[in-house]
């Protein structure tokens, strides 16, 4: 733990929550439809990876506000995306779940759940084959790790020592399937731990994700293969705006929210007198501020021209195909 | 009554008639089915007979074929049609063919049901119709239910047809209030005539005959004509003997739907109509469906995408211009 980068876990994983937070008003408003699903509670996941992950290419699932602000894009145009707006990332067409940027490497909100990792696998094959040494990162759920496509990732990441880290988020429940009702354990680490290393760690702490994502980024660089890594998190939500999330008990809810990953780091950082307690204030106006900014962006966004509907159905060179 | 809860009590019945139906799918059983179609069942039916899974689609299916295999009657939920494409191979692969392939030795009691179609600004993979890729299929039936009438009796009759079904639901549908009938002898395979007229006839099914029904005062008035309304509820088999009644009658077609127009549903039902009747049409068959595009986020954009009673008046009523209406 230093002064600067507590500074910016802090920073990232608070504008994060505060998005968030907006993103639920103006949902409720109306501003937002469709489906929408919070990361509150989970941030540490979500900026300690980014954090650490920084150079390589990144996939992700439906969950993806928070990491995509982590890794660097502007809250403005993923709000302007929740929007519809024709100044969000994917011009109003992908909305929450799909908020794509390639110059960031940022492959992301792929809503068919683990659809994502065969195709992370197979960027990190192309990340080997050019001799590339940051690889991928791929995000999922506890869900996803009961599909398919995941036992095949793992296993073929594997057997070519692949540059790729599965970093499951476990938050316990699939909607509202607890993970151990559809698993043979809740621990799944243990699904990948003959293929890769593989270890269970504190996704509530963001110095511990952004350590272990440090160290796989590090088995990777070497050439080692893939790595796995479980991350034990909660979220705060419901699945999506239209799951209460009522399946889950209180006391279960107290005891994450006892372990808030952005409440943690600062009581931490304060009694270690890393970080004055001032800077907190002063962020968190900052924050506020930022927040504002990207709803009246979002909200004073053009909507999209009515001609974009057949836009990027193809390259522009292939459109000749089908007229 | 709720159209889901039509479902619901289609599937209660049956699995209280019957203790080898069961009913698999995500979160169906404690959560109450995501659609809350499954509510209420697996505290009256428990964990053997209204089953968890994960979320891993070609399993649901293929474990719920190889249920019927071993002697129960599963109905399969998959949450929105799109993850159905996971499941594909076993149902195009498997269910579909094991009684072709052994000779007819094998029978796959088997209801696959899942919801599709465009709600509300879910975006691309969450939107889709894909209605015509299982009426493509031989082996296959399928169904597709727009009102709680329909949905109660075809689902019942589905569960204890011997054969593979697809049961189609629309996710607009599932929270509306709707009129129900009790019916004796319901035949599921037979499409029903919503509305009679003279003049025209329009065929659709699952959320677009809503509206259609709302589009067709003002081609009534516009036109000048009076139209009839076709559901056809069941796409595989198609009831042709019904739309061939009416088309003899009106002599001009209309199909409008959801999906995308190239390779849609209605272009098979179009082509049939064709082939059976041309010389029956005073003018040639319009087609109304989804825009050859993804669907998009914003709403507007995905309004633009998928008919609307606005368009499908507005482009009925310059067809008929066009066609001596
Ligand atoms: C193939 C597929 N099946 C089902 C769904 C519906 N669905 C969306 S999210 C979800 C739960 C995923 O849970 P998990 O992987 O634990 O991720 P979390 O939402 O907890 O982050 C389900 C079942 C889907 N999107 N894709």
């Amino acid at each position: 733990m230093n002064s600067a980068r507590v500074k910016t876990f802090y920073y990232l994983m608070k504008l994060g929550r505060e998005f968030e937070l907006a993103a639920k008003q103006e949902y409720m408003k109306g501003n937002i439809a469709g489906f929408l699903h919070l990361d509150i509670g989970q941030e540490a996941c979500s900026v300690g990876s980014m954090q650490a992950f920084d150079k390589g290419d990144v996939f992700t699932h439906y969950r993806e506000h928070v990491l995509a602000i982590a890794r660097g894009m502007d809250p403005k145009v993923v709000m302007a995306e929740l929007f519809g707006k024709a100044t969000g990332v994917s011009k109003g067409k992908g909305g929450s779940m799909h908020l794509f940027d390639p110059t960031l490497s940022f492959y992301g909100g792929d809503a068919i759940v683990a659809g994502h990792l065969p195709i992370a696998t197979g960027c990190a094959y192309a990340r080997k084959v050019q001799g590339e040494k940051a690889g991928v990162f791929a995000i999922f759920g506890d869900g996803a790790t009961n599909a398919g496509a995941f036992f095949e990732s793992i296993n073929i990441a594997a057997a070519w020592k692949l540059p790729l880290i599965f970093f499951c988020e476990n938050n316990y429940y699939a909607i509202g399937t607890r993970i151990g009702w559809v698993s043979p354990f809740e621990e799944l680490f243990n699904k990948a731990k003959n293929y890769m290393p593989a270890k269970r760690i504190d996704g509530m702490d963001v110095c511990e994700v952004y350590k272990a994502v440090t160290e796989a980024k590090e088995y990777l660089e070497n050439g080692l293969g893939p790595y796995f890594i479980e991350a034990e998190t909660y979220r705060y939500e419901g699945h999506s705006m239209s799951d209460n999330g009522k399946y889950r008990s209180e006391e279960e809810m107290e005891i994450f929210k006892s372990r808030d990953p952005i409440e943690k780091l600062k009581r931490e950082a304060i009694a270690l007198g890393i970080v004055e307690e001032s800077y907190f204030d002063e962020t968190d106006k900052k924050i506020e501020q930022e927040i504002n900014e990207a709803i009246e962006f979002a909200a004073n966004s053009p909507e999209p021209e009515l001609n974009e509907l057949y836009e990027d159905v193809y390259c522009k060179e292939c459109t000749n195909v089908v007229s | 009554m709720l159209y889901r809860e039509a479902l619901n009590r289609a599937i209660d019945e049956a699995m209280a008639a019957d203790e080898s139906v069961v009913i698999l799918g995500e979160d169906v059983g404690r959560y109450g089915g995501s659609y809350r179609v499954s509510e209420g069942l697996f505290a009256k039916y428990g964990a053997k007979r209204v089953i968890d899974t994960p979320i891993a689609e070609l399993s649901i299916v293929g474990n719920a074929i190889g249920m019927a295999i071993g002697g129960l009657r599963p109905i399969a939920e998959i949450m929105t049609v799109n993850f159905s494409l996971l499941a594909m191979d076993q149902i195009v692969n498997h269910a579909a063919k094991f009684r072709y392939m052994s000779g007819g030795k094998m029978t796959i009691p088997l209801t696959v049901r899942m919801p599709g179609g465009v709600s509300r600004q879910l975006a691309a993979q969450h939107s889709e119709s894909y209605e015509t890729l299982y009426a493509s299929i031989p082996g296959l039936i399928v169904l597709a239910a727009s009102n709680a009438t329909y949905a109660y009796h075809a689902l019942k009759h589905a569960i204890f047809l011997n054969d593979p079904v697809i049961f189609l639901e629309h996710e607009l549908l599932y929270p509306m209030e709707m009129e129900f009938e009790e019916k004796a002898n319901f035949d599921p395979f037979k499409a029903e005539v919503v509305k009679e007229g003279d003049d025209l006839t329009i065929l659709t099914y699952l959320k677009m005959r809503y509206d259609v029904l709302e589009a067709v005062p003002t081609i009534e008035k516009e036109l000048g004509i009076s139209v009839e309304v076709i559901d056809l509820n069941s796409l595989r088999p198609l009831d042709m003997k019904t739309i061939s009644n009416s088309i003899k009658k009106t002599k001009r077609v209309v199909l409008v739907e959801e999906d995308h127009k190239t390779g849609g549903y209605g272009a098979e039902v179009i082509a049939r109509i064709t082939e059976e009747l041309f010389y029956e049409l005073d003018a040639p068959p319009l087609r109304i469906a989804g825009e050859d595009v993804p669907i998009p986020y914003n709403r507007t954009l995905e309004l633009a995408s998928i008919p609307t009673p606005d368009k499908i008046a507005a482009q009925i009523k310059l067809w008929g211009q066009n066609h001596g209406l």
